[in-house]
């Protein structure tokens, strides 16, 4: 059962409930849409889609709590607590701890755990009251007309409480409950894999770093697994006494509840998160080129307002000139790629001027290749220096020397990983701050100030300009390692490939019955490689070689270019190892595959 | 010329060298950006030159605060040098040669060392520092082949030295000075080893250390161990506070007619709090200033009167047309314009060589406005200053900024301060009065003579009162000496002294001028220290665009990437994106989608929950278009957008890749939404 045919389902669903009303939900209604079988909605409700374990332990006990008490806690809830929809949801932190303390049953171990979940628990119905208090103003107008079963809703809704879902259950088809929601549908997702994965779904990150560490997360991780049911239980009592908590505790001053809560969070090795990897969402991953060509298929949304704040910016140009001149430096931050800019004001306002255009996101750039490109191509230095110093003491008694010299420096992303080192800093500081060197440079990094001390802001002398621009980064990322693109993983595959295609026949139908091998056995945990005399033997069977050492001398050769590893076994025997993983493998041998 | 390239990240750009030959005036890029361009041209000259002034005037302030301070280090240093030639010869002191003389400055500012540096030596200390950073990896670079190079020197180059030593040349071997700017920064262990190492070689190499603290000097004690600490001998020298120094320079710069520019409340305000709350630093304050004078020149075309009073009155002269409406549309002179007779506000507004005429004498008025200003600003600083709890501020930019404000006279603080003085002591009142004095003797100006000599009389009243007042002690001093008595007695008479105090309701002679005194300062604060917008034209002086100030000086990059983030409507007005505070509608661009999601969870983040999640945004959004595509290249399409998403998130900050899990990323920001 994949995914994506599921989603699909849904969607189905989505326009069973008639076209005009989506329409209606997707662009007004924030709130009642989250009522529909409708996976289309505002991010208010698509995220709880990530929401963690214990979501889906509270699922279990709404249940309960739908079947019996639903109508008791409504009723507190309405004349309860006054839940706040702007207050931070740091606020009702303590509730954890006092539930947990009713629950009892809770032990001392456990008890990190469960608090951590009682922690995101609160959190989220604080959220989830928050958000759902903001929307009524809108759906009241549209629900009045289309569906009665909202307008009961909808004073659930302002009151804020969680458990409005539930009023719609009433209402609705008592059967089909759990899909009303997007979570219900994630639940109902879930539910059947649960059975078959037996809840492994989830569970404690392991940390690598300890052993120890790891055991424990291991213990914690079977408690909560063990959990719900207790759970589920405890809470129909204690239900009552929970909603009234949040009251007292709301009190509490927030600043010290964000603290509180940042450290709870990381006092714990262990996250909970689902275990669901990229592998299993069967997408391939993507590279470069490929991510390109996507993402040029995507009309620009916005483009006239992007465009009016372009211009915008576009106005002070004249102005960055003027002050470049009077011995200010700019610096320009704000979201968005500010490359485009940049590249306008270069080609609009420094024609007639020496520039050197600096990419700091190049992964290759240093201070010393600055450096170097003013020496020796706007100086026309041929000489080499000691050292960086020496090399910037030079710059700096020629630019002093000759007043008629001008430069401008324009770097993009002054805070990229390499450029934002100290010593980088300081001599890109020292560099601006001659008077007939100007610099104009963007930052991106959240935390780029943080580079630079007062002794460096005002060797800087920083104007700072905010350009929000909105434009993607697409030149400043494609050089890094992205997560998702697919950059570590065809590095390997198409070295693999090119060493093997200078190879011999032979050597590749050796290579290739390794990993074939190695293939057939990956899912054995035990498998620690092919032992060189079963590797001669198969060879021999398939005519590959005439003798060990001609094997060995093949073995010698991919040895040297890193392709296999060979390990000595506690049996002494030599085994054989590809250092590649197996779906980088897999894809080697079907590319192998269609070339022969 | 592309500048993206795999393969290098500098790009080199020189235009023919005949093009190059044609350099651009800055003076363009003055008008060049606006559209407007009255008297462009005049106003960046004007603009350069009060610059200047200003600088010029910084610098000779600075100079003159670090006088002292670099005297007596000067001296110190010959002293400590005299010790040298002593201890040289003889070898009986050898203990005490041992305690390198350290001169230990306590400086806010580091200019200030480099000018020290400057003035004390030359080529020298460059070598020294050099060597003394690399001294510990380097082997050839050792103590000895230094005091060798030394001794080199010394011997065959006394003309090469600087010429400060030169000057006091009946010194054999002059020390050698370094000077640490900025002692917490440097590696304990470095500096340690260099003291132990170099009070070995002192006597064939006088060194003198002074280290710039920026702290207290406490730390040295800290940063160093005693046993090094002891081969020091240390003297301090603790250089002005920066608030005085700001006190100095906001005095001669602002509170002066000197200069014809002047800054609003607002301004002000944002100049001493990013000073006082941020950075303690002078420069700043200074390019603050100059940002201030750039800005007020760029972007007020009447800026061109900003300059000396017979200056403006000339330039007023050739005002064009166009210049002439703009006056016409301060809001200042409309204000002005409102309050004249019918005839007279018809002239205003047609006749132009009427307008000119008015101009100028509003233009002197403001002259003169500004000049009694400041006298009487410093008149009631006297006042205000030594109260208790200093209701109106201890510092004299406290009271400017009250008073560019609002009508001071207006405020409780200034009601409770006058409750204050109402209550002071004759011989308090009597200094404060002669420093008033002194203030209005310094200037030349006449309309406040008068005043002068008012206080002078005041003065002199309060002098006579003490003439009488000492006969009186003496008609009423049988009665002051109470004769030994007992608690009932004592306690009636003290009842009786009250009533007969009550009863004669009569104020003595004392009270009656200190009410003059305080009625007096009263009315000059209500007649000359109006707010400046209440007088015509100020605006052609006045720097008041506050927020721009704030926006290039002390931004706030984190706030503008939260904003653009969690409310794109803030930067993209369009109707779409408009959503409640905490929302963000599913059209908004990727990445606010991505960001928003990615708030919702703790430390890790799963990789492909955040893509479903993403993904189901984003398909609602687009559900408004024509299914025109398949779904699966849809859904391809989508997954692109969140990898470029993430990595655009990664770029800036909020996640990183980790290890901890497999397809998971780390949050690198605490906090949600």
């Amino acid at each position: 059962m994949s995914k994506p045919e599921l989603k699909e389902d849904k969607m189905l669903e989505v326009q069973f409930v008639g076209d005009d009303d989506v329409l209606n939900h997707i662009l007004d209604r924030e709130g009642g849409a989250k009522l529909k079988k409708e996976r289309a909605q505002l991010l208010v409700n698509a995220k709880k889609i990530i929401k963690k374990p214990e979501y889906d332990l509270e699922e279990d006990d709404q249940e309960v709590l739908k079947d019996q008490n639903y109508v008791e806690v409504l009723g507190q809830d309405i004349q309860g607590p006054d839940w706040h929809p702007e207050r931070p949801r740091g606020s009702i932190l303590s509730t954890p701890v006092t539930r947990s303390l009713k629950n009892g049953s809770a032990t001392d171990g456990g008890n990190k755990v469960y608090s951590f979940q009682n922690r995101k628990h609160s959190e989220k119905m604080a959220k989830l009251a928050s958000e759902l208090a903001k929307t009524p103003r809108k759906s009241v107008s549209f629900n009045l007309k289309n569906d009665p079963e909202i307008m009961i809703n909808i004073p659930q809704c302002s009151k804020g409480h969680p458990a409005s879902d539930k009023v719609q259950l009433k209402n609705n088809d008592k059967g089909e409950f759990l899909s009303t929601t997007p979570r219900g549908l994630r639940k109902r997702l879930m539910v059947p894999r649960s059975h078959s994965d037996s809840e492994s779904e989830y569970s404690a990150s392991n940390s690598e770093d300890d052993e120890g560490v790891a055991q424990e997360c291991e213990a914690d991780a079977n408690e909560v697994i063990l959990r719900p049911k207790s759970q589920a239980q405890n809470r129909v009592v204690s239900a009552p006494v929970c909603k009234e908590t949040p009251s007292k505790k709301m009190k509490r001053d927030k600043t010290s509840d964000l603290v509180e809560e940042y450290f709870e969070a990381h006092s714990s090795s262990k996250v909970l998160t689902s275990d669901r990897t990229l592998q299993k969402l069967k997408r391939p991953k993507l590279d470069q080129q490929t991510l390109r060509n996507l993402l040029s298929k995507v009309a620009p949304s916005f483009s006239a307002e992007l465009k009016q704040l372009n211009q915008q910016y576009e106005q002070l140009f004249h102005k960055w000139m003027l002050q470049l001149h009077l011995g200010f430096n700019i610096v320009l931050y704000g979201l968005g790629s500010k490359r485009d800019l940049l590249e306008r004001f270069r080609t609009s306002m420094l024609q007639d001027s020496v520039h050197v255009v600096i990419n700091g996101f190049f992964p290759g750039i240093s201070v010393k290749s600055i450096l170097n490109s003013i020496t020796q191509e706007v100086l026309d230095h041929t000489g080499t220096f000691r050292s960086v110093l020496d090399q910037l003491d030079w710059i700096t008694n020629k630019f002093k020397e000759d007043s008629s010299l001008e430069l401008f420096l324009l770097i993009h992303n002054l805070d990229s990983q390499m450029l934002r080192g100290d010593k980088s800093q300081q001599i890109i500081g020292q560099l601006s701050s001659l008077h007939n060197i100007y610099l104009i440079a963007s930052i991106d990094h959240l935390n780029a100030p943080l580079m630079w001390d007062h002794a460096k802001q005002s060797l800087y002398n920083w104007l700072w300009y905010e350009t929000t621009t909105y434009s993607p980064y697409t030149e400043e990322t494609s050089y890094e390692n992205s997560l998702l693109v697919k950059q570590s993983g065809s590095l390997p595959l198409s070295s693999l490939t090119h060493v093997l295609r200078s190879l011999t026949p032979n050597a590749r139908g050796i290579f290739r019955l390794l990993s074939k091998y190695q293939l057939d056995n990956q899912e054995s945990p035990s498998y620690a490689g092919l032992s060189f005399q079963d590797f001669y033997q198969q060879c021999r069977e398939a005519f590959l070689v005439n003798s060990d050492l001609t094997l060995r001398a093949q073995l010698t050769e991919f040895r040297d270019h890193k392709l296999i590893r060979t390990k000595k076994g506690a049996d002494g025997v030599e085994y054989l190892l590809i250092p590649v993983d197996s779906g980088t493998l897999t894809d080697f041998l079907e590319k192998e595959e269609e070339e022969s | 010329m592309a500048t993206s390239s795999v393969s290098k990240g500098c790009f080199v750009f020189k235009p023919n060298f005949k093009k190059r030959k044609i350099s651009v005036p800055i003076e363009d890029y003055f008008n060049k950006g606006k559209d407007e361009s009255e008297d462009s041209k005049l106003r960046f000259e004007t603009y350069h030159l009060i610059w200047q002034q200003m600088k010029c005037e910084t610098q000779r302030l600075q100079e003159e605060l670090n006088k002292n301070l670099f005297d007596s280090l000067i001296e110190f240093l010959q002293k400590s040098h005299s010790g040298f030639q002593k201890n040289s010869k003889d070898w009986g002191s050898q203990i005490k040669l041992r305690e390198i003389p350290t001169a230990a400055l306590v400086l806010d500012l580091k200019h200030f060392l480099q000018k020290l540096v400057s003035q004390l030596m030359d080529c020298c200390v460059d070598v020294e520092s050099k060597e003394e950073e690399s001294a510990q990896k380097k082997t050839h670079c050792s103590m000895d082949s230094l005091s060798s190079w030394y001794t080199n020197v010394t011997q065959k180059t006394d003309p090469k030295m600087p010429r400060k030593k030169r000057t006091s040349s009946q010194w054999q071997s002059p020390p050698v000075v370094l000077i640490l700017k900025d002692m917490e920064s440097f590696t304990t262990k470095v500096l340690q080893d260099f003291i132990i190492i170099s009070s070995q070689h002192l006597h064939e190499f006088p060194l003198i250390l002074i280290f710039g603290i920026a702290t207290s000097p406490i730390i040295i004690h800290r940063l160093l161990p005693h046993a090094v600490s002891s081969l020091l001998c240390i003297e301090l020298f603790q250089s002005l506070s920066c608030k005085e120094h700001l006190t100095t320079v906001l005095d001669k710069l602002l509170l002066t007619t000197q200069f014809p520019f002047k800054l609003s409340e607002k301004v002000l305000q944002i100049l001493t709090n990013i000073f006082l709350y941020h950075d303690f630093s002078i420069q700043n304050f200074i390019k603050g200033l100059q940002l201030s004078l750039l800005e007020h020149f760029y972007s007020q075309p009447l800026s061109v009167l900003c300059c000396s009073l017979p200056e403006a009155k000339r330039r007023i002269h050739s005002l064009s047309d166009n210049q002439c409406e703009n006056i016409r549309r301060l809001p200042s002179f409309r204000r002005y314009v409102e309050k004249q007779a019918s005839e007279k506000q018809v002239a205003l507004l047609t006749d132009e060589r009427f307008l000119k005429e008015e101009a100028q004498s509003l233009l002197e008025n403001l002259y003169v406005y500004h000049t009694n200003y400041f006298l009487v600003l410093r008149c009631l600083h006297q006042f205000t200053s030594s109260l208790p709890k200093y209701p109106l501020g201890r510092q004299i930019r406290e009271l400017y900024c009250t008073c560019l404000e609002k009508n001071i006279w207006d405020s409780e603080e200034y009601a409770s301060a006058l409750q204050l003085l109402r209550m002071l002591a004759k011989d308090e009142l009597m200094t404060i009065l002669e420093k008033c004095f002194k203030v209005f003797k310094s200037s030349s100006e006449k309309q406040l003579g008068s005043t002068a000599k008012k206080i002078e009389e005041l003065l002199a009243q309060f002098q006579s009162l003490d003439e009488a007042k000492e006969e009186e002690d003496t008609s009423g001093s049988h009665s002051k000496g109470l004769q030994k008595t007992d608690l009932y007695h004592l306690q009636k008479s003290l009842l009786e002294m009250k009533e007969l105090r009550r009863t004669s309701k009569k104020q003595t002679k004392f009270e009656v001028l200190r009410e003059k005194v305080v009625n007096f300062i009263d009315s000059l604060v209500r007649e000359y220290l109006l707010p400046p917008d209440t007088q015509p034209l100020h605006e052609a002086v006045y720097f008041s665009a506050a927020h721009t100030l704030r926006e290039h000086l002390n931004a706030a990059p984190r706030v503008a990437l939260h904003t653009a983030l969690n409310n794109p409507y803030y930067y993209l007005k369009n109707e779409a994106l408009k959503s409640e505070e905490g929302c963000i509608p599913n059209v908004a661009p990727d990445i606010c989608i991505a960001y928003k999601l990615h708030l919702e969870c703790s430390r890790l983040i799963n990789l492909v929950d955040w893509s479903e999640a993403f993904a189901t945004v984003v398909t609602a959004a687009e559900k408004m278009d024509a299914n025109s595509i398949t779904s699966e290249e849809r859904n391809e399409i989508i997954h692109a957008r969140f990898i470029r998403a993430v990595s655009e998130l990664e770029l800036l900050g909020f996640i990183k890749p980790t290890k901890q899990k497999t397809d998971h990323v780390a949050r690198l920001t605490w906090g949600g939404c």
